[in-house]
């Protein structure tokens, strides 16, 4: 599996992503007029698609980031201990990214 | 291999025990990118949390949440741990892929000052929506 170079290039496009962070917060701090231009992108069809592929860089570099930790600290180097690591960052990623959206429709936040 | 203990290292003794090598740093980089890491993970549920609870409301209604207390603390610490760790992560990247000299110290530079503004730039919206002005 070569998960290492989807950690790498999920932090890389998290990196970029934080000025979708900055925005927002400067945006809230600014007023309605500067917020209503987030709100009116995170609707958009291009900006939830963003939204939903930062969830899952983010979701997925903390999975895979805790398999690193676990190497670290010189634990599940055996051949099945890695896949299954590396397995569980996969699916745990993608599994917890959906459900995030599921509840965020559901509380009304997909609006 | 010659250890550092060889007569030939041009090592000074002080050097040696320091142990910090050319970067006059050592390991300090690799330990605030784990020591960030384990702080995200803790917090990035309660992160996860605020931003959900976000979601539905106006500009009013975040403003009002991001400046209290607990919730601006929360954001405050995550902003500095992530920023903190992606400045490190991008450095690694940079140093792995970019080998011209001049285009790799351009590349860090320009790392440091976009992680210094983001950081900045995030820290100060949360602190405005605190103070409430």
């Amino acid at each position: 599996m070569a998960l290492s170079i989807v950690h790498r290039a999920t932090g890389v496009a998290l990196y970029f992503g934080t000025l979708l962070l900055v925005w927002w917060l400067i945006a809230a701090a600014s007023g309605p007029a500067a917020y209503a231009h987030v709100q009116a992108f995170t609707g958009s069809i291009l900006g939830r698609l963003i939204a939903f592929g930062y969830t899952w860089a983010l979701i997925h570099h903390a999975m895979s980031g805790i398999r690193h930790l676990v190497w670290d600290l010189g634990y599940g180097f055996k051949p099945s201990e890695r896949e299954w690591l590396t397995w569980a960052a996969l699916i745990g990623g993608i599994g917890i990214t959906i459900l995030l959206w599921i509840i965020a429709y559901a509380i009304g936040g997909g609006r | 291999m010659s250890g550092s203990n060889s007569p030939k290292s041009v090592r000074t003794p002080l050097g040696r025990v320091r142990g910090l090598g050319s970067s006059h740093s050592g390991t300090s980089d690799f330990w605030r990118q784990r020591l960030t890491a384990v702080a995200m993970l803790l917090l990035l549920i309660p992160v996860i949390f605020i931003v959900m609870s976000l979601l539905r409301s106006n500009q009013a209604g975040v403003a009002q949440v991001l400046g209290s207390p607990i919730v601006a603390i929360v954001m405050l610490l995550f902003i500095i741990a992530s920023i903190w760790h992606m400045k490190i992560g991008m450095q690694v990247v940079i140093e792995d892929y970019v080998h011209d000299e001049k285009i790799k110290l351009i590349s860090i530079i320009g790392n440091n000052f976009f992680s210094a503004a983001v950081a900045l730039a995030s820290i100060y919206a949360i602190l405005k929506l605190s103070s409430g002005v």
